[in-house]
């Protein structure tokens, strides 16, 4: 553990994972995956099904906990001692493979609440809204496209848009890193397109990381790319010489 | 888009209670007995009772309805509220029991006890009874809370151990060492703040009461649910994990609002007491926790208003039935349970919003290009 | 069974007749073996042993009384019962002695025969006092001794080794003689042990040698003998006993603790009954069914209604009629539970909550049914031949009835695991349960599926009915004194998990029964429950849960 502390590349990184290793019931997800992500940096994570690609995200949302190994944030966060609320408060927002908004909420809703503000119980039953709020809604509602239907039902959103507002409500928490997974499953192609030219545009202030299967989108994003088998990194580098590496050819994409 | 704190509904709702609150006693009190406008003292107790499981009902809804905690417990926290009044109405007794002991209260004595149990001191005082009516259930349930739902325990298995609450609690009372009455509860009761528990004016007043209370809770739980408190409980009820992952502490919103809850069901059960006259163990049986769910249910869960109304219109054709034929009161109530979770889930109230208020909501979105963003 | 019924009831007939001849068959003696006691009848010396009671003096009546218990007499226990009874009469010119028997009628104590045609009212009593009366009871315990009914015989040996009367000493003796019951020899060989350790003017290696027969014995009350005996005396008759007292005294307090599990297994079998069909239909399917009580309670009315049907038409099947309720309960809830699976629970799919609410609705209307029907009283549901009685197992007292219930439980549980496990429609049943859209697409009748399985996890709560049926109330309640506890078991156990569910039943039941001794039933069963809330709270999935993304989904 004091090792991890000094050693450079941690201390640089905005996400560190070194060694984790997940089992469920004697069926091991994560095999030692380690991985460290640059600030500012966009990343493409790709493999095949049952890889640990959603596993990965569980451990660093601290929604599993890993058996072991070490998961570092800015650097200096524990993130394997933190659960779901105070490492999205550290600034780390997920978007979910299946698109998860409050149904219930408007549009306008689902954006407040994923702003950034305080979190508490007492200052969201008595504290008053920021003076930029509806501001910063506006502009993430334009961002998003979807300011002709702020007033709308979540629920009623088609697939795409809801793809799109839970992007919104990762805009809105202001996270230093996204994580988002499988951003363009079940849209178009113009959605598609529309979806990795949104994610280039955040990643200008963001590190972001991407789970994706379709290469086309990831060939779009155009960014290092991870590729993860049986729980660990398989190849890293770029799409096209990752695609060339004959390891990733035999098991995910020459098949 | 901003809701407003009270909606058309809500100012109908307040008005119909203000109105009851008024009226009810002038009809009990200022009419003569044989007039065709007086209302009997029975009735008056009876509207009051309604109006104690209507604040019961609304403080479930506040859970289920907006937070998704399905509580089969909510009657212990309404009877813990009750038995706390039932305390402070024995200790009003005094010397006027059967065995005249003027600090014990009869099942004690008859028990053979020398001295008050440390948990019945204080209860002389009115003051320390009721900061109990919202002290004991507010506490259980912030125990009961804090330790369910920082162990992530939701759904089904939630409501089964708060059903497991209040049947522990049940066999609990039913034991004489407890010190609550066992078996016979607390009864004959003699006077609330001096003045004679079956007098009409204090029957009337006691209505008044039950009204404003209802009133007042509604108000709470109104303030609570359209702030930005209450749009995290709905997203927490919608979708909890993600909840957690934009950074909300979702077990201290259940906790608050469970504790809020739970206080508002000792306040009905403490109003409920004086007007029945009786507090004993069967009111903690969990069957009674999950027919106050029903009236959530046929009323319309996460409306509030509806929760009020359901209590009220099961109770009387609960009263109705159980007076004209009471072998069929439980296959109503049964078929009750069936038809509303199958064809109304929504309950009325929330049936009638979607019938009502959609239409009028959906015009603008029809054409969402037609006004310019900003 | 029945034929050691039969046996005993021949052996008691026998023996009825054998008093009414006092004792003179002894061609029946010989016929009935071990289980009689031969009773010597000496005649000629009864007149002496009588007169002495017509002196009316206490040291002569004691001596009376002493006599008639070495003599034999065959009126003896009467007139003994009747001298504590004040109804023991002399008449003080012909010296005779009569008693009143319990009929009232007027015996003559030579002959046993009525007394016709004498005054009562020149017949005075005879008089008792404490010592009198000790010496009585003393003679009560001796005569019985010699009695042909061998638990008499069994019971008199009981009270000698508790009385420790030397006196008694000499009839113990001569009744061990004749002993031929195993059971009733070791009573008063015990006897005859506990006269002669505690008898200082004894030997030492006598008592030395009883001591050991004391400590075989094992029981509390040879417990309590040995550390009286220690208490009373030293050397090595006091260390010797000491002995034996501390060990009987851990050797009891450890069958105290089996005895206890075995309760406790046996409230576990019947926690298991209640909640495996839960376990299916919560634990495998996934839907809360909260008529799953009222399922238990219709299974022990098709018993009450089976027996009834065989009382008013064929009283002979009566000892069969579990075996023709169980078939009949499970066919019956069974149907009842496809036929609610199809009408309600298949709308609710995916929506826990409501289910819970539409089968609480329907577990009022059942119990409303039941009691429109059968009426709000318990029924009265009879035990079988085989379910009543009890036997010892060693130290342990085992009732029949609870033995067969364990029995049937693990039958039961053993043949659910084989049902799921073994059979196609288990597999089909798993495989839905596991993956529905899968199965689906693999072309199993999902539909089919989920209506079969709701119906034998309700049959199988049927079942359990007819066997709760022999220990509990049958009334429109049963169900829902069960309905709490089943749902702890299955969410203590691990939802999905019917090994989970047995060790979950069967430690339950275990902590019940030790908890009840500390803290009494209701605050056992209540420190259960909070215990268990608790645990769900640390371990939300149950002892044995599945760990996984799918599980958290």
């Amino acid at each position: 553990m004091s090792l991890a502390k000094d050693n450079p590349a941690l201390t640089s990184s905005v996400l560190y994972l070194d060694g984790v290793c997940v089992s469920f019931d004697g069926y091991k997800a994560l095999r030692g995956l380690s991985l460290t992500l640059e600030p500012g940096e966009m990343r493409a994570i790709i493999g095949p099904n049952g890889a640990g690609k959603t596993t990965m995200m569980d451990v660093i949302t601290g929604k599993t906990r890993p058996d072991e190994g070490e998961v570092y944030f800015g650097g200096l966060h524990e993130l394997t001692k933190l659960d779901e609320p105070s490492i999205a408060e550290l600034g780390v927002g997920r978007k979910f493979q299946k698109p998860t908004v409050f149904e219930s909420h408007t549009v306008e809703d689902n954006i407040l609440l994923a702003l950034k503000a305080p979190r508490g119980a007492f200052s969201t039953l008595f504290g008053k809204a920021a003076a930029d709020q509806s501001e910063r809604i506006d502009r993430i509602l334009a961002t998003t496209r979807l300011t002709d239907h702020r007033a709308r039902m979540a629920a009623d959103l088609s697939h795409g848009q809801k793809q799109w507002l839970e992007i919104g409500m990762l805009l809105a928490q202001d996270p230093k890193l996204l994580l988002v997974d499988e951003p363009v499953a079940g849209m178009t192609d113009a959605e598609t397109a529309q979806t990795a030219e949104l994610l280039r545009e955040i990643a200008k202030d963001h590190s972001v990381v991407v789970v994706e299967h379709d290469m086309t989108f990831v060939r779009d994003l155009g960014v290092k790319v991870t590729v993860l088998h049986e729980g660990a990194v398989l190849a890293e580098g770029p799409l096209d010489v990752v695609s060339a590496d004959p390891r990733v050819i035999e098991v995910y994409l020459g098949r | 888009m901003q809701t407003s704190f009270l909606d058309k509904r809500g100012r109908v709702f307040l008005a119909v209670l203000a109105g009851a609150a008024t009226l009810v006693p002038l009809l009990s009190l200022a009419t003569p007995a044989g007039s065709a406008l007086h209302m009997p003292a029975y009735l008056v107790a009876l509207f009051g009772k309604y109006l104690c499981f209507a604040l019961l009902a609304l403080s479930l809804d506040l859970v289920w309805g907006y937070c998704g905690i399905l509580s089969l417990g909510h009657g212990a926290f309404f009877s813990l509220g009750g038995y706390a009044m039932g305390m402070y109405l024995m200790r009003q007794i005094g010397p006027r029991g059967v065995y005249a002991n003027p600090i014990l209260p009869d099942f004690m004595v008859f028990l053979n006890w020398k001295e008050l149990p440390i948990t019945w001191w204080g209860f002389n005082s009115f003051s320390y009874a009721m900061l109990m009516v919202l002290l004991v259930p507010g506490v259980l349930a912030f125990c009961f809370g804090w330790f369910a739902f920082r162990s992530r325990v939701t759904g089904v298995y939630l409501s089964i151990i708060t059903q497991a609450m209040t049947y522990a609690l049940l066999l609990a009372f039913f034991r004489n060492d407890m010190g609550f009455g066992g078996n016979n509860g607390l009864t004959d009761f003699k006077d609330l703040l001096g003045f004679n528990i079956q007098s009409d004016g204090m029957r009337a007043a006691l209505f008044s009461i039950s009204a404003i209370a209802l009133g007042v809770g509604y108000l709470i739980a109104r303030a609570v649910t359209v702030s930005k408190f209450g749009k995290v409980l709905i997203a927490i009820r919608d979708a909890e994990s993600r909840t957690r992952f934009i950074g909300y502490r979702v077990e201290t919103y259940k906790l608050v609002v469970f504790t809020l809850s739970a206080m508002m069901a000792g306040v009905a059960g403490a109003l409920y007491v004086p007007q029945v006259g009786i507090i004993n163990p069967s009111e903690f049986s969990p069957a009674n926790s999950i027919e106050a769910v029903i009236w959530v249910a046929v009323g319309g869960r996460g409306t509030l208003v509806g929760a009020a109304l359901g209590a009220v219109l099961v109770n009387f054709a609960k009263t109705w039935f159980t007076g004209a034929l009471p072998e069929l009161w439980l296959f109503a109530l049964g078929l009750l349970f069936i038809l509303v979770t199958l064809f109304l889930p929504k309950g009325i109230v929330g049936t009638l919003n979607e019938i009502t208020i959609w239409p009028r909501r959906n015009p603008p979105q029809a054409s969402p290009h037609a006004t310019p963003a900003e | 069974m029945r034929m050691t019924r039969s046996i005993g009831a021949a052996l008691g007939r026998a023996m009825a007749g054998l008093t009414r001849k006092a004792f003179t068959a002894t061609l029946a003696v010989g016929l009935l073996g071990a289980a009689l006691a031969p009773a010597t009848v000496r005649a000629d010396a009864g007149d002496d042993v009588l007169a002495k009671f017509a002196t009316d003096r206490f040291p002569d009546t004691e001596k009376a009384i002493q006599d008639l218990a070495a003599s034999g007499l065959a009126t003896g226990p009467a007139m003994l019962d009747a001298l504590g009874a004040n109804q023991l009469y002399f008449d003080p010119a012909s010296k005779s002695i009569y008693f009143t028997n319990a009929a009232g009628e007027l015996i003559a104590a030579r002959t046993g025969a009525k007394a016709e045609g004498v005054a009562q009212a020149r017949l005075r009593k005879v008089r008792l006092n404490n010592s009198v009366r000790g010496a009585m009871q003393a003679a009560q315990g001796a005569l019985s001794l010699m009695s042909p009914d061998p638990a008499k015989r069994l019971s008199g040996a009981e009270s000698v080794f508790k009385s420790r009367d030397p006196a008694s000493l000499p009839a113990v003796e001569t009744a061990l003689k004749a002993e031929k019951d195993t059971k009733v020899r070791r009573a008063f060989e015990q006897a005859r042990a506990a006269v002669i350790a505690s008898d200082k003017s004894q030997d030492e290696l006598n008592r030395l040698e009883a001591l050991d027969v004391i400590k075989e014995r094992g029981d509390q009350d040879a417990a309590s003998l040995l550390s009286t005996i220690a208490a009373a005396n030293d050397g090595r008759v006091k260390s010797s006993a000491e002995d034996g007292a501390r060990a009987i005294q851990s050797r009891l307090a450890l069958w105290a603790h089996v005895q206890n599990i075995w309760y406790g297994l046996s409230l576990g079998s019947v926690l298991l009954l209640a909640a495996i069909g839960l376990a299916i239909t919560f634990g495998v399917m996934g839907v809360i069914n909260m008529a799953h009580g009222e399922m238990v309670m219709l299974g022990a009315y098709t018993t009450f209604v089976v027996q009834e049907w065989i009382r008013s038409h064929n009283p002979a099947l009566f000892d069969y009629s579990l075996f023709i309720a169980i078939p009949l309960a499970f066919v019956f809830t069974g149907f009842i539970g496809v036929i609610i699976e199809r009408c309600i629970i298949r709308f609710l799919y995916g929506r826990p909550l409501e289910t819970l609410l539409a089968t609480f609705g329907l577990s009022l209307m059942l119990q409303q049914a039941v009691r429109s029907m059968f009426g709000a009283n318990n029924r009265e549901v009879g035990a079988p031949a085989f379910m009543s009685g009890a036997f010892d197992f060693g130290p342990l007292a085992i009732t029949s009835g609870r033995m067969w219930i364990i029995v049937f439980a693990i039958t039961v549980f053993v043949g659910l695991l084989a049902l799921l496990r073994l059979t196609p429609f288990g597999l089909r049943m798993r495989a839905v349960t596991q993956n529905r859209r899968m199965a689906s697409a693999m072309g199993v009748d999902t539909n089919r599926v989920d209506a079969l399985a709701f119906g034998l996890g309700s049959g199988i709560a049927g079942i359990a009915g007819v066997a709760l049926s022999q220990i509990d109330n049958v009334s429109p309640n049963l169900g829902q004194s069960y309905i709490i506890d089943s749902f702890m078991v299955v969410v203590f156990g691990g939802v999905g998990n019917l090994w989970g569910t047995l060790v979950a039943a069967l430690s339950l039941g275990v902590a019940n029964k030790f908890l009840e001794p500390i803290a009494g039933a209701v605050l056992g069963k209540i420190l259960l429950l909070v215990f268990i809330i608790l645990f769900i709270q640390k371990r939300p999935r149950g002892l044995f849960a599945l760990k996984g993304r799918s599980v958290e989904a």
